[in-house]
């Protein structure tokens, strides 16, 4: 076999370009830790807005469905943790953490229970509408929320007696994280429960012939991916140690497709490639001043038109090419 | 006693019977064939039998249980698994990936197992690979293991489609049209993988269109038009029986044609 000889074999270059997103985007993160400034930050929201997209990932990239009100979970993840940390109760980050988790859950299997049942595009309004209830919420119960002025002087994150404090500190736990996240996201799609999933994206009907559960999958996919996202909204408040229902509101769930869409959706690499590519998007085209918001579009349509797929899936086009070029 | 007894099993759409008070006995081991004209009630019948429709009226026992309007996948789990006249495979998962997904009710976990992956798990992981490997080797498909589903040709997409039921191991297994849009060469692989499929101790109840395939491996049909059993028995008695011919073609004249 001539390929064979060659020094870097097809096999070997498609497991390189599937690893590049990987590598561009672990990069561009190694690069802000070291450069540290302003990068941080925006770095630092980029992994936020990973956790929040892989859950996002889950229910509409492996199980198919549609959903434009997660941002409801990240906030009461959010808002628990910002209430229960104030001085006001002061418990621990690890406890409120866990008890936002426990109530975007419960508010998930509620919500969950009736409206998984709808399809398509009732999905989609009945899940649109899960958020905007949320933000009127945060906005008119002024009394635990703080209405539109919010919630400040949120503690950073701790473990036990030790207070993460330093913005490189943060990056590097928010960088475990995510890096966690995406492994345990990987494990549940390489399982039977991810092979469900799969299916029901595929075809229901064919799912339930098999014997699977489809409604009851659905939820527990819905359940997961409302933990990812309540944990990122713990995770913001804490890093940024400021709450108002405008960063939960509707910008996020754009803000979030628009990183799912340009990752790669269904992929593994793409919740992580994308936060990290999106949130420097607007940095990039800072320097084009009026400009900067055509600039942008115009990117993501390009992105878009030449790779559907997203940036995860580039580097499956680049190998094919390779061995068909070098096929004798 | 029988492994599939419809008795009195009907369907109404509004004014139209679309299945009218059918009885049928399906006995364990062998192939059972409904055959019909266009329109005569046959994929209703299966999707009564199948759970994706209840019936108005009867009852249909299942292995001694009563499944009358139980949910699809309560139903596969008794061990009745269907296919799709269109077929429905899971089209970007790999061949083999759709079979694995076939023995969804073979194994067991969720979330935690998932997570946490016990040995009992990567053994159950490992054990699922192995058989779905073994039955797209046995329908022929082994060379496409690593193909997208949606890639692969029509006859092939077919012949997966029956691996991955093969996968949940049916007592019953229900072929909706599987010779459809199959062109002679690909219904007669067809026939031989049903024939093997019967070996192996699975019982078949197919609907078909394909006489042909009916003819060469069923040994029992029942015909249905408008939704009413006109006839049942062996595929010789009924090919002879006139009032299937009278269904079929209209005349007697042109059955001897």
């Amino acid at each position: 076999m001539p390929t064979s000889r060659s020094i870097i074999s097809p096999e070997r270059l498609g497991a390189l370009a599937g690893a590049l997103p990987w590598i561009v985007a672990l990069a561009i993160l190694g690069y802000a830790f070291v450069a540290g400034g302003y990068l941080v930050t925006v770095m630092s929201f980029a992994l936020i807005y990973a956790v929040f997209v892989i859950g996002l990932n889950l229910f509409m990239g492996y199980a198919g469905q549609v959903t434009f009100g997660h941002n409801a979970f990240a906030a009461l993840g959010g808002y628990t943790s910002a209430v229960l940390t104030s001085t006001a109760y002061g418990w621990p980050p690890i406890g409120a953490f866990a008890a936002g988790m426990a109530l975007a859950l419960a508010v998930a299997l509620v919500i969950g229970y009736p409206t998984l049942r709808l399809k398509g595009h009732y999905l989609a309004m009945a899940t649109l509408a899960i958020g905007l209830i949320a933000y009127e919420i945060a906005v008119q119960w002024q009394a635990v929320t703080g209405g539109y002025m919010g919630i400040s002087g949120i503690p950073p994150i701790g473990i036990g007696g030790f207070d993460i404090l330093s913005d490189r500190g943060q990056l590097a736990f928010l960088a475990i994280v995510v890096a966690l996240a995406t492994w345990s996201a990987i494990r549940l799609r390489g399982s039977r429960f991810g092979r469900a999933l799969a299916a029901i994206a595929g075809s229901e009907d064919a799912a339930r012939a098999l014997g699977i559960d489809v409604a009851r999958y659905k939820l527990v996919a819905f359940l997961v991916s409302a933990a990812y996202a309540s944990l990122a909204g713990t995770l913001f408040v804490h890093v940024v140690g400021f709450v108002s229902p405008e960063v939960f509101g509707l910008h996020m769930v754009v803000l979030a497709f628009t990183m799912l869409y340009v990752g790669g959706i269904g992929t593994a690499a793409g919740p992580f490639v994308g936060a990290v590519i999106v949130s420097l998007l607007p940095e990039t085209f800072r320097a084009l001043k009026d400009y900067q918001d055509l600039a942008y579009g115009a990117g993501l349509i390009l992105l878009l038109i030449f790779a559907p797929k997203g940036l995860a899936a580039l580097g499956e086009l680049i190998p094919r090419r390779k061995v068909g070029s070098k096929a004798p | 006693m029988s492994l599939l007894q419809l008795s009195g099993v009907t369907r109404r759409f509004g004014g139209l019977l679309a299945v009218d008070a059918v009885d049928l006995a399906v006995e364990p081991g062998g192939v059972t064939a409904v055959i019909g004209p266009n329109g005569a009630g046959k994929t209703t019948l299966f999707h009564m039998i199948s759970g994706f429709q209840t019936p108005n009226d009867g009852r249909v026992l299942f292995d001694g249980t009563d499944i009358t309007g139980l949910p699809p996948e309560r139903i596969a789990a008794h061990g009745l698994i269907r296919t799709f006249q269109l077929v429905q495979l899971f089209r970007d998962l790999t061949a083999v990936e759709n079979v694995k997904v076939g023995c969804h009710l073979q194994t067991q976990g969720g979330v935690l197992t998932a997570l946490v992956r016990p040995r009992s798990a990567r053994q159950s992981e490992a054990q699922v690979e192995a058989t779905a490997r073994e039955l797209l080797d046995f329908v022929g498909l082994a060379d496409c293991a690593g193909l997208a589903a949606g890639t692969l040709t029509y006859g092939h997409q077919r012949l997966l489609e029956i691996a991955r039921a093969l996968a949940a191991r049916p007592k019953l297994l229900l072929l909706d049209e599987p010779a459809a849009g199959l062109n002679a060469q690909e219904t007669e692989l067809l026939a031989a993988t049903i024939r093997r499929i019967v070996a192996r101790g699975t019982t078949v109840l197919l609907i078909e269109h394909d006489m042909t395939l009916v003819m060469s491996i069923a040994d029992k049909v029942m015909v249905l038009d408008f939704g009413k059993k006109i006839a049942e028995g062996t595929p010789r008695s009924v090919r002879d029986d006139p009032a299937v011919i009278a269904a079929y073609l209209g005349t007697a004249e042109a059955a001897r044609a």
